[in-house]
C-alpha cells in the first residue's frame, strides 16, 4: 500500500519527496485541490470510497496519516 | 427548521444561459499552475466549459430576455404577474432593487410587489419559499421567481480554484396556487457565524471598492485575486456540505413521511462534480438520480444551478409527466435549504440562449 500511495503522490507533485517529508500542507507540498485528485485516485486504486467528512487536510498531512485513513476503509498493508 | 406549504405549484421553468462558452483547456494558461496538474483537476472537478456573459451584460438583461421570451410566445401574460422575486448576488445597482428595474424595463403593472433577495447557492429554494408565502395573499395569483447571477464579473480570471467553474445565468420560475391538495415539505438552516466562508470582501458599505481593493494578491496555492473578487474557504465549505446536507435530507424525509426511495430525482445545487459524487455516495443515492453535469456543461451559476439542472436534465420529462423532486441548495451564508415537492406537467421547461 505504501509504495502505491507514494507513487500517486509523486504523480500529483513530482517535485517533492513524500517518503521522507511530513506536514505536507504546512510545507506547501499539497493544497486542498491536490487532495481532490489524491482522493479520486486513492478511491480508484484501492476500490474504496473515502467519505466526504474524512476529506480533511489533517488526514493527508503525511504518509502515516494517509495509511491510517486507508486502513479505516479496510485497505491492508499488502494491498 | 421544518417548513410546509399547501396548494402551490410550479407552472413553468425557463433557464437563460449566455451564448459565450469558455473552455477550460483554452484558459488553463491564465493560471499559475502546471498544465498537467490543471488537467488532473479538470477530471475530478468536472471542469470543461462554462458560460459567461459579455462585459456589458448585467443581471436584469438576462431576466428581461427570459420574461420577454415568455410574453412573445404566449406562455405568460404580463398582466397576470402579481409579484417579482429577484434572487441575486449581482444586482444591477446597490440601489434601486433589480426587481424594480425589471418591472420598469418590461412595463409591468404598478399594482404588484417587487422584491430582491440577496442569496446564492440556496437562492432557488429561498425564492420558491418566498413565492409560496406571497401566494397566501388573496390578491396574489402568480409570482415570478427570478434567479440570476453574473458572478464571472466578480471572480478573478487568475483564480484556478473558482473561475473555471463559474457560470452566469438566469431562470424564470412561475409559481401559482394549485387546486391539488398536495403538501410541499421544506427544511432550512442558516449559520451566519461563517459568513466569510464565501465572500466578496469589498464593494459594500464595510469596505467600499477603491484602487487598493482592486490590487491582485497571490494566495498560498498560487491563485491571484483582489478584495473585489469572490473568495472561498474551500475546505470549510466542502466539510460543511458533507456534514450538513445528508442530515438535512434525512430530516426532510422524516418530516414528509417519504423515503429517499420515493424520490424520483435529487436536483441539487451544482458546486462541482467531486462534491456531488461524494454527497451521493454518502446518501446512497444512485448517480443517475442525482445529476452532476451542470458544472461541466455550463459552470456553477450559484442560485441558478437548480433550475438549470432541472431544465437540462429533465426538460421534456417534466413537461409530460409528474415527478417527485427533492431540491437542495447549500453554500453562501452559510445557508442550506431543501424542498420536497411534486413537479411536472409544466407548460415549459427549457433552456434558451442569451
Amino acid at each position: 500500500m505504501k509504495e502505491k500511495i507514494v507513487k500517486i503522490l509523486n504523480e500529483i507533485r513530482p517535485e517533492f519527496d513524500f517518503e521522507t517529508s511530513q506536514n505536507y500542507f504546512e510545507n506547501g507540498m499539497l493544497d486542498s485541490f491536490d487532495v481532490i485528485t489524491l482522493v479520486t485516485t486513492l478511491d480508484e486504486t484501492f476500490s474504496i470510497s473515502i467519505e466526504g467528512v474524512d476529506i480533511l487536510s489533517d488526514n493527508f498531512n503525511d504518509l502515516n496519516k494517509i495509511i491510517d485513513l486507508l486502513q479505516k476503509y479496510g485497505v491492508n498493508h499488502e494491498s | 427548521m421544518n417548513l410546509s406549504y399547501k396548494n402551490k405549484s410550479i407552472e413553468g421553468i425557463l433557464t437563460i444561459i449566455p451564448q459565450k462558452e469558455v473552455s477550460f483547456e483554452d484558459e488553463m494558461h491564465n493560471y499559475n499552475f502546471p498544465i498537467e496538474k490543471s488537467r488532473k483537476l479538470k477530471l475530478a472537478m468536472g471542469y470543461d466549459k462554462h458560460c459567461i456573459v459579455e462585459d456589458n451584460v448585467c443581471s436584469s438583461d438576462l431576466v428581461v430576455f427570459g420574461l420577454e421570451y415568455l410574453f412573445k410566445n404566449n406562455l405568460l401574460n404580463k398582466d397576470e404577474l402579481d409579484a417579482l422575486v429577484v434572487v441575486t448576488q449581482t444586482p444591477d445597482y446597490i440601489m434601486p432593487p433589480t426587481s424594480n428595474v425589471v418591472q420598469g424595463r418590461l412595463g409591468l403593472k404598478t399594482d404588484m410587489i417587487c422584491l430582491d433577495i440577496n442569496q446564492g447557492c440556496s437562492g432557488y429554494i429561498i425564492g420558491l419559499i418566498q413565492a409560496f408565502m406571497l401566494l397566501d395573499q388573496p390578491e396574489i395569483k402568480k409570482v415570478a421567481v427570478l434567479n440570476v447571477d453574473v458572478l464571472s464579473k466578480k471572480v478573478s480570471r487568475q483564480d484556478r480554484n473558482s473561475f473555471p467553474l463559474t457560470g452566469d445565468g438566469a431562470s424564470v420560475t412561475i409559481v401559482v396556487n394549485s387546486d391539488e391538495n398536495k403538501i410541499i415539505n421544506g427544511f432550512i438552516k442558516m449559520d451566519g457565524t461563517s459568513y466569510d466562508s464565501l465572500i466578496i470582501p469589498a464593494g459594500g458599505s464595510k469596505l467600499p471598492s477603491s484602487a487598493e481593493t482592486g490590487i491582485l494578491d497571490e494566495d498560498k496555492a498560487g491563485n491571484f485575486r483582489s478584495l473585489d473578487n469572490l473568495v472561498m474557504k474551500g475546505d470549510e465549505v466542502f466539510l460543511f456540505v458533507q456534514k450538513e446536507v445528508p442530515l438535512m435530507i434525512d430530516e426532510l424525509m422524516e418530516a414528509s413521511a417519504f423515503t429517499k426511495n420515493d424520490v424520483d430525482y435529487f436536483m441539487f445545487h451544482q458546486p462541482n462534480r467531486f462534491m456531488l459524487q461524494k454527497l451521493a455516495e454518502k446518501m446512497k443515492i444512485p448517480f443517475e438520480k442525482m445529476p452532476n453535469n451542470i458544472v461541466a456543461n455550463f459552470g456553477n451559476s450559484s442560485g441558478v444551478t437548480i433550475p438549470t439542472n432541472i431544465s437540462f436534465n429533465l426538460g421534456a420529462k417534466l413537461e409530460n409527466s409528474m415527478q417527485k423532486i427533492c431540491m437542495a441548495g447549500f453554500g453562501v451564508g452559510l445557508t442550506w435549504a431543501s424542498l420536497l415537492m411534486d413537479v411536472g406537467n409544466l407548460r415549459y421547461n427549457k433552456i434558451i440562449r442569451y
